[in-house]
């Protein structure tokens, strides 16, 4: 299995020519065999990924699986996985087969859907695999095209408003980070990531300067470094969604397909927070360090304040998307704690927000499947005729507000015990946090699942469906596995994490010896 | 047999609430009983076999990661072997009550089948608590923690239809998650010090802690008291105390027997529980003492007095809860542990037995709740008459003054009122005196309670009071069972918590600590190892302190006792008019106490409605205007200059061109990058 990862990453787009390809008319017996070719495709995919599970060594806190050979423009093809990236590659091979399962009953040019999903997993695994810049790059980038068209041809009614913003912000951020790449390419001389060429060093062993520059009068502290991980924080800032520029989420959510919402808020946020660990910590350590407190404070406010507007939402799809600003807040506050409960927690809190979060926008489209309104207020009691439903909804609402035993506490516990050595303010700020989101999260229960049965209009309603149950119940296995057995997640992502952070405290110790040279040597 | 204990209610709960399909409703409501008896019956083994050396049965591994290592674990000592028979027994008269108390309830439709899930919820609540009480570890004691609290607030909700129940577990779940973000806080503040999350390490480095300045926000604090202060948070939480304390009067909206027993005999002494738990730490804090005895002292009052004025049954039993709650946090708070953990131990018998009386009266007269229609029930319900009576008498703490022989409450209420007599802090003699007259008043409504519902004449619907029965025979044994325990159990264990000192010692597994101790203490301050269930301090003589008390301070809450037992009798049956007067004439304090000190309408208006507001101007100005409309002037500059740059401005579908254009810079940017670089 040397081509593993490669055959994971790409069996989807194989999947998807071959629907192009092959599959002619719209009849409903083309939409069914679209939808089954492309379930096929997905579960196949994801019952392979899983030998890179079994095969993995979490011990070696090297990249496993690595591929290597030619490519175009004199760029190499590098894949391989860590102990940082596989469960990334493990989540997006999990969700994808219940993604599609949850768009069965879709019947709008069926198999362009299915192209667009396909299409979309391939970019997005090769996100977590790619070893060379320029190709997570355009893995990065290209996930953006897919997921604009879901949003713009299958949304709802202000879709064309909603992926024009989600394509401009998202694309105003990644503008930066190429500057970045390509600044960081004339420098090192490589694009290599990692496991290189013999002989050649690649970036992630590559030492950017820091020596202080001046720019236009102003002294950057950290030089080099401080401005490669400012070029690179803006995109992956507005990929996380962070406070501020979160605004674009909210719109993309409410405007996107259900499946596409689950994707979006499980896999393609994840991406931000991943660029995190795989670019700005490793490879710009001092200038993380340098900017560290505008990461909390902007993470503090984002629990808070998301948190209170998911309070003044309307619309439950909305509830749910500030909710996932605020959940994503929890993980970039841990990464950038640097210590090993924090980062830990980062990495445990964006998995486990991937189940959580996509089940509940599976919740929201349930209902919206048979009432066609994701306002609030036209539901109300609906315990009374959907218990199941309801069962399963107090389930992820009671995940999302980090009860323990289910994944949402661990991650939301280890990042705010992570916070504590850093900042006790952060902390206490984070923490309120479990206030709020229990205020959201069970008024929301209250509004739509509560009380007696009176509107008119959910008189017929039915429960879920075998389909719908056969979706949510891997995530509510997981869901609960994760809590009660963490280490599952721990024990893989852990020796990485530790490594990880061993370097970023070496390369501090090295700043900081050279500075304080530096300053007797002025002297 | 430790697992069986903690692991039956579990199965139970899983057994009802997810096969009572394929088993039936009656079968799946007594497996759920009958496992909850197996683990009660074991639970008294424990407790009788347990030779106070304390021991750990290792399930399993939860969180590790770095230092951290929270584990799945029982551990079983004095305190756990007393929670354990508190909640098991308790638990499994409960579910016994239940059978009679739920069987047809008239928020339910006909044929509709909601018992098998109300007896698993009881069962996954039993569990939870059963978590709570033998984590080794405050990671799993606060699983256990929010897991009572997701029981609660299912519980609660149980009537799902009544939009007030609803309301009432939103509101009992928010509140405590107030107190959690206090627990939780505590709880990475500990890891920050001990770095360490299990219970043996903690205390180890407890006197280090006393010693430690660590930040926090603004300041730095002594750490032990820093800790001590923020877990104090979670149990005025989950205790119902002052400021924190507005969720439980609204908590009865649930069925009775979850009144019963989560709202008065387990879920809301967690917080005694947890202060208890972390003495040896607790100790080494004399400013965090100093407040959880100001704070106990004051809820034991406040909640009197609001007491005295309410006519919902059941809301003036929970008052009656949030006030005995007090009490046991001034013992604990004075450093009299054993005292207070006595208190928790009768009270939950005996407030569990006023619950499910309240119940059995509820039941009989159709779910009416207001005293005010009640009266003279005496002669139709005597079995409920005599448990209440009983129920009455131990809370009230009748005894024979200075012996040791009473009711439970007698006992275990004087423990304390004598315990915060001698305490040493500077709170002491505020709750001494506190104490007192809440004694007075607790003496007040709950005679006033039984005087409105069982004597006098029938007021009301008298169609209701006709139909009034006795409750089945499942109801009104664990009545009986429960009055044994309010009878006995002071007498019984009076000398186990706050007989001599060696007795104490003995039964909590304590190493000597005093005179002999102090001189050792001297020379080696570090205990390890030698931590019994609870701690005194080196400096700690509450106990003997308290045993040297004079004969008025002795005879006080017995005096105290008797005045509210007058003042009770002269007013609800003597002169029947004298309430409805003294409201008219004292308006003002009686609209005070009936609307609870106005918190519900403070908290109200000061925090839910402007919090509400905050986020929908967040999110109206700060999102929409501020955020979007910024970036929006950015982009309409921005944009159609590169547009037109591009020469394409003519077009109407800038959105097309702009897409265009950029994925043409990104491609070309890479591509002459690729090339231009290589070279």
């Amino acid at each position: 299995m040397d081509n593993l990862l490669s055959i994971v990453t790409f069996m989807p787009t194989l999947a998807a020519v071959i629907l192009a390809v092959f599959l002619r008319g719209n009849d409903e017996a083309a939409q069914r065999n679209a939808k089954w070719v492309a379930l096929i495709a997905t579960s196949v995919t994801f019952l392979l990924s899983l030998f890179l599970l079994t095969g993995f060594d979490p011990a070696d806190t090297g990249f496993q699986f690595v591929e290597e050979r030619d490519w175009v423009l004199g760029m190499k093809y590098r894949m391989g996985v860590d102990g940082l990236s596989v469960l990334f590659v493990l989540l997006t091979t999990f969700l994808m087969p219940l993604v599609i399962l949850s768009c069965w009953t879709v019947t709008d040019r069926v198999k362009e859907y299915m192209i667009c999903f396909l299409v979309l997993q391939t970019l997005m695994t090769g996100v977590f695999c790619a070893l060379d810049m320029f190709l997570f790059y355009l893995f990065f980038e290209g996930s953006l095209i897919p997921m604009f068209l879901i949003i713009g041809i299958w949304g709802g009614p202000n879709r064309i408003y909603a992926s024009f913003k989600f394509f401009l912000y998202t694309f105003f951020g990644s503008v930066f980070m190429l500057v970045g790449m390509v600044a960081m390419y004339l420098d090192a001389g490589t694009t290599c990531i990692a496991a290189c060429d013999p002989g050649q060093t690649g970036l992630l062993e590559y030492t950017f300067s820091t020596e202080t520059i001046e720019i236009a009068g102003m002294q950057i502290i950290g030089g080099m470094q401080t401005l490669l991980w400012l070029a690179f924080f803006i995109s992956f800032a507005v990929k996380m969604p962070m406070w501020p520029v979160h605004t674009w989420l909210p719109d993309a959510h409410v405007q996107a397909p259900t499946a596409g919402s689950i994707v979006l808020a499980a896999v393609l946020l994840k991406m931000g927070g991943y660029g995190f660990l795989r670019f700005s910590l490793p490879m710009f350590p001092i200038g993380t360090q340098l900017m560290e407190p505008l990461v909390f404070w902007l993470s503090a406010i984002a629990i808070v304040y998301t948190s209170l507007c998911a309070l003044a939402q309307t619309d439950m799809k909305k509830v749910i998307a500030y909710s996932s600003v605020a959940h994503m807040g929890y993980s970039t506050m841990g990464i950038f704690a640097m210590n090993q409960q924090g980062i830990d927690g980062g990495i445990f809190q964006m998995l486990s927000h991937g189940f959580i979060s996509g089940a509940l926008f599976l919740c929201v489209g349930v209902v919206y499947d048979r009432i066609h309104t994701r306002e609030i207020s036209a539901y109300g009691g609906l315990v009374n005729r959907m218990p199941v439903y309801a069962l399963v909804f107090m389930f992820f609402t009671m995940a999302n507000i980090g009860l323990p035993g289910t994944s949402g506490f661990v991650g939301e516990f280890l990042t705010i015990l992570g916070i504590y050595e850093d900042s006790t303010w952060i902390a206490f700020i984070a923490a309120t946090g479990v206030v709020l989101s229990a205020s959201y999260g069970l008024w929301l229960y209250k509004r739509m699942m509560l009380g007696d049965l009176i509107k008119e209009s959910l008189r017929t309603i039915s429960d879920m469906n075998l389909r719908e149950k056969a979706v949510f119940a891997p995530l509510v296995a997981l869901t609960l596995i994760l809590g009660f057995f963490p280490g599952l997640i721990t024990e893989i992502i852990g020796p990485s994490v530790s490594a990880l952070v061993a370097h970023n405290m070496a390369a501090m110790a090295d700043f900081e010896a050279a500075s304080q040279l530096a300053a007797t040597a002025s002297h | 047999m430790e697992s069986i204990i903690l692991f039956a209610p579990l199965a139970g709960s899983l057994i009802a609430g997810f096969l009572w399909r394929a088993i039936g409703e009656r079968a799946a409501k007594w497996i759920s009983t009958g496992l909850l008896f197996v683990s009660c019956f074991f639970s008294w083994i424990v407790f009788f076999g347990f030779d106070g050396t304390a021991y750990t049965v290792h399930i399993g591994e939860w969180i590790q990661s770095g230092s951290l290592s929270a584990d799945w674990s029982i551990l079983v000592d004095r305190l756990t072997a007393i929670m354990l028979v508190v909640v098991t027994t308790v638990s499994a008269l409960v579910h016994l009550y239940s059978f009679g108390y739920m069987a047809h309830d008239a928020n339910f439709r006909e044929g509709e089948s909601y018992q098998p899930r109300f007896f698993s919820y009881l069962s996954l609540f039993t569990f939870a608590m059963l978590m709570l009480v033998t984590a080794d570890n405050i990671v799993q004691l606060f699983f256990g923690w929010e897991g009572v609290g997701l029981a609660s607030y299912l519980l609660i909700g149980f009537y799902y239809r009544k939009p007030s129940a609803g309301s009432a577990a939103m509101k009992a779940f928010i509140v405590n998650r107030i107190g959690d973000f206090g627990f939780l806080l505590g709880i990475f503040a500990l890891f920050f010090v001990a770095d360490s999350v299990s219970f043996d390490v903690i205390f180890d480095k407890a006197p280090e802690m006393a010693a430690m300045e660590v930040p926090f926000l603004w300041g730095s604090y002594s750490a032990a008291n820093l800790v001590a202060f923020l877990l104090f948070v979670g149990a005025m939480g989950k205790s119902a105390q002052l400021f924190l304390h507005t969720w439980l009067p609204d908590a009865m909206e649930g069925p009775t027997p979850v009144s019963a027993l989560i709202h008065a005999a387990t879920m809301v002494t967690a917080g005694v529980f947890l202060i208890c738990r972390m003495s040896p730490l607790m100790e080494y804090a004399p400013e965090t003492m100093a407040f959880v005895t100001f704070i106990g002292a004051s809820t034991a009052f406040f909640a009197a007095t609001i007491g005295l004025v309410q006519t919902d049954i059941k809301r003036v039993i929970a008052y009656s809860t949030c006030s005995q709650l007090g009490y046991m946090f001034v013992a604990a708070g004075v450093g009299m542990y054993p005292a207070a953990m006595f208190h928790l131990f009768t009270h939950a018998f005996f407030k569990a037995m006023l619950f499910l009386s309240a119940g059995s009266v509820i039941t009989a007269m159709h779910h009416e709740q207001d005293m005010t229609n009640y009266g003279g029930l005496r002669k139709k319900l005597p079995l409920t008459f005599w448990a209440m009576m009983i129920g009455t008498l131990a809370i009230t703490g009748v005894g024979i003054p200075l012996t040791h022989i009473g009711f439970a409450g007698f006992l275990s209420k004087d423990a304390i009122i004598e315990s915060a007599w001698a305490g040493s802090n500077s709170i002491a003699s505020y709750a001494f005196w506190m104490l007192v007259f809440a004694a007075a008043m607790t003496s007040f409504y709950s005679w006033r309670l039984m005087f409105l519902t069982f004597f006098g004449k029938p007021r009301g619907d008298m169609a209701t009071h006709s139909h009034a029965k006795e409750s089945p025979l499942v109801m009104t044994i664990p009545l009986g069972v429960l009055a044994l325990g309010a009878v006995f159990a002071g007498m019984i264990w009076y000398g186990s918590f706050f007989g001599d000192h060696d007795k104490v010692s003995a039964f909590f597994g304590m190493p000597e600590h005093h005179a002999e101790a102090a001189a050792e203490a001297e020379a080696e301050p570090a205990h390890a190892g030698e931590i019994g269930a609870v701690f005194f301090g080196p400096q700690n003589t509450v106990l003997e302190d308290a045993h040297a008390a004079p004969a008025w301070v002795k005879l006080s809450p017995f005096v105290a006792m008797l005045i509210g037992l007058g003042l009770a009798w002269q007013m609800y049956i003597r002169r029947p008019d004298l309430p409805g007067k003294l409201a008219e004439n004292q308006a003002p304090l009686y609209q005070f106490l009936l609307n609870k000190w106005y918190f519900d309408e403070l908290y109200e208006h000061a925090l839910v409605r402007p919090t509400l507001k905050f986020g929908r101007f967040l999110w109206k100005r700060g999102d929409r205007t501020v955020i979007d409309g910024s970036i929006r002037g950015l982009a309409t500059a921005f944009i159609p200059f590169l547009v037109r740059l591009a020469g394409r401005a003519q077009s109407g579908y800038l959105f097309h061109y702009a897409f265009a254009m950029i994925l043409g810079i990104a491609v070309l940017m890479t591509w002459l990058v690729l090339t231009g670089g290589a070279q």
